[in-house]
């Protein structure tokens, strides 16, 4: 979605027959920001609110985050991830990243209904079942509202998970009940918990929260609430203001 | 409501003149028709569900079950439109048990998370806390020992056990086997009598820690299985001489509430329901963990796709989860219960006191009394954590009612970033709608129950 995605564009294959070979440098457009942004541990032992006696108060630790991997993916992924490209649109796929044993393919968000179909029904590909639909906000970044899909190819015994990225001032991502009923609910939860609006979903309402709830719970800057309890003679506040190590 | 019950202010005769005076204004509203005075009775929504529709001339009633009643599995709520008996819609209303597990998970590290995930499926407590545990071991990039593995599959397929003798038991109950009910919750106390023994509680055990298990077994516990396994076959076969030749159990459950493959794969419904469809689809046997692949078992299907299948499939499976489990206990040898990494294994070293769960003295006398690292090294692990790496896994392990997806995400902190539970239950609900409509209301019971919901899991 970005500019600077659209302009690398030309360096993808124009034919999937063009198969990239094993050490070529990946060939999708970058997003911006990283696939999982880490942490920034500050001073000793990450705490906030009081002092750091340990004379390590200035040390900024940042934590890695797996960026995109380059081929070969190993596995099926290699396989999974040509096919996906040869019968994608082109700006579909933006990213590819395995880690820990799992694909994760990032796709522009206007078009995850469309390579959710051809994940269903391409016969190399055959993923049928939608396993999970799931949101995931990660707020330093601009596309902080990442929904999560999680397919499975019972033909095949693969998984994959696809990625969306989009914004709090633009929520809007394309609804994949069409082609997984299953998604209903899953999307529902995923609107009711962090805002995302599916459009093309068939009664996009809240379903865990009430109708009249206002906001997203889930979101990172939504309070967990909580009160103070009192405990022989001390209170303890409640568990998001207590001291904790970052 | 106090002042007139409909009944009790119906005019003696049909014939007489309606009555003139207006009724104080604490009744319900009325309406007078030609049978007498109705009073209409309403709560919350109701006005909303039914519309300016007059349900006598219609001849279409909508009816809402829940969210407590005895036949929902709990605060499951069901509004059913009616033509005569045959239901038209279902459509099902959740989020009475909405407890914000995935949330409070955020405020809390890594190894507390277990405490909130086993509460979520509070019928396959284990399970949760296992599939908790091989997410954050994923992202951790180790593996828990042996022993601990074993341990494990024991505690789950005893679990299993218990899951599917409530569902015997509940769905019993719910269409008038109360025999099965007694029956299914006196067996189901032996397994958690078991529980109770090993981890100190009988539900909630967040037993499972992430790199092993909280505690090794307690003397005795071997034994007490074996007696609990010998006992259980037995029973397995009085559960089936009591139901399977029972005609009301099976004019209740046969032909009823189908479900092929292809409309369980698109609603995303797994476990028991989707194999009694036909398809042999277990995480078990196409996705081993856990060492799954070392055991002898069988994945248990059904061709009928009904709630008799469902019925046969589950409690062959508890026939088959008895052999696991023995099988589980001949692969017992010693060994350690967690990570050799001491940034990772919690330190406390656990036993079983009068009021249930404790520190072992022992433990307790040893960091206080004799080494200041090693009370420097409790403090550091119990107050602060342990750092996982950052990234992302989806680990699905097959619960007793379908995949029970964990989807956590770590940024290098001391607390998950984000935990989600893709609950079976959640996902088979769905099908609420394809197995109760055209169906006769009745059927709508025996249909939801066969899902085998459990609110807690869908709610979360």
């Amino acid at each position: 979605m970005t500019p600077a995605g659209n302009s690398s564009d030309d360096k993808r294959p124009a034919d999937e027959s063009a198969a990239p070979v094993a050490g070529q440098p990946q060939e999708f457009a970058e997003s911006a920001g990283t696939p999982v942004p880490g942490h920034v541990q500050h001073g000793m032992f990450g705490v906030s609110g009081s002092g750091d006696t340990s004379g390590f108060g200035g040390l900024v630790r940042k934590q890695v985050s797996p960026g995109s991997t380059e081929r070969p993916y190993g596995g099926y992924y290699d396989e999974v991830v040509d096919k996906l490209a040869g019968v994608a649109p082109r700006d579909a796929v933006r990213r590819v990243v395995v880690d820990r044993g799992e694909l994760t393919i990032t796709v522009a968000k206007d078009r995850i209904a469309d390579v959710c179909l051809l994940m269903r029904d391409d016969p190399a590909l055959r993923f049928e079942l939608c396993s999970s639909v799931s949101g995931v906000d990660y707020i330093d970044q601009a596309d902080r509202l990442h929904v999560a899909y999680h397919l499975t190819s019972m033909t095949y015994r693969r998984r994959v998970r696809l990625e969306v990225a989009t914004s709090v001032a633009e929520p809007q991502v394309p609804s994949v009940t069409a082609v997984y009923p299953t998604a209903d609910w899953q999307e529902r939860e995923t609107y009711d918990m962090f805002g995302v609006v599916f459009t093309g979903h068939p009664a996009l309402t809240r379903i865990e929260m009430p109708d009249d709830w206002e906001g997203f719970p889930q979101r990172k800057d939504y309070p967990l609430g909580g009160v103070p309890v009192e405990y022989k003679g001390a209170q303890i506040p409640p568990p998001d203001e207590r001291r904790a190590y970052r | 409501m106090t002042t007139a019950p409909p009944g009790n202010t119906a005019p003696p005769e049909s014939t007489g003149p309606p009555e003139s005076t207006a009724p104080p204004e604490s009744t319900a509203p009325a309406t007078e028709t030609t049978e007498g005075r109705v009073y209409t009775v309403t709560g919350g929504d109701w006005e909303d569900v039914l519309g300016d529709r007059d349900p006598i001339s219609d001849e279409r009633l909508v009816v809402n079950m829940g969210p407590q009643h005895p036949s929902t599995h709990g605060v499951l709520r069901l509004v059913l439109e009616l033509e005569g008996e045959t239901v038209t819609q279902a459509r099902t209303v959740i989020g009475y048990l909405h407890t914000g597990i995935e949330k409070n998970t955020e405020y809390r590290n890594w190894t507390q998370g277990v405490t909130f995930v086993t509460r979520a499926d509070y019928l396959a407590n284990i399970f949760n806390e296992v599939g908790y545990c091989l997410a954050v071991e994923k992202l951790l990039g180790i593996e828990a020992p042996e022993r601990a593995t074993v341990i494990r599959v024991l505690m789950m397929e005893l679990q299993r056990i218990a899951s599917h003798l409530v569902w015997l038991a509940t769905g019993g109950m719910e269409i008038g086997a109360l025999t099965m009910m007694t029956m299914g919750f006196r067996d189901r106390e032996h397994v958690l009598d078991i529980f109770e023994m090993v981890s100190g509680l009988r539900m909630n055990m967040a037993y499972i820690r992430p790199g092993g298990l909280s505690q090794d077994l307690p003397p005795g516990a071997v034994e007490k299985i074996e007696e609990f396994l010998a006992y259980q076959r037995t029973r397995v076969d009085e559960y089936e001489r009591l139901l399977t030749g029972q005609p009301i159990w099976q004019r209740r459950l046969q032909n009823v509430a189908h479900l092929d493959v292809p409309g369980c794969i698109a609603l995303g419904v797994t476990g028991p329901v989707l194999r009694s469809a036909g398809l042999p689809w277990d995480l078990r046997k196409v996705e081993p963990y856990c060492g799954y692949s070392d055991y002898d078992f069988e994945v248990v299907t059904a061709t009928t796709g009904d709630a008799w299948a469902r019925y046969t499939v589950r409690v062959q499976e508890i026939r088959e989860s008895l052999r696991i489990v023995e099988q589980a206990l001949d692969k017992l040898e010693p060994g350690s219960i967690m990570v050799a990494d001491r940034k990772i294994a919690w330190p406390a070293q656990l036993s079983l006191g009068a009021d249930g769960l404790g520190n072992s003295l022992d433990h307790v006398r040893t960091i206080m009394g004799q080494s200041m690292e090693s009370l420097i090294h409790h403090f550091k692990l119990v107050t602060e954590g342990f750092r996982v790496p950052v990234g992302q896994v989806y680990v699905p392990i097959e619960s007793p009612r379908g995949e029970l997806g964990f989807h956590v995400v770590s940024d290098g902190g001391t607390r998950p970033y984000r935990v989600h539970l893709r609950d079976p239950s959640f996902v088979n609900l769905q099908a609420v709608g394809a197995l109760c409509e055209g169906g006769l209301l009745a059927d709508a019971i025996a249909a939801v129950a066969s899902l085998d919901p459990v609110m807690g899991g869908v709610d979360r």
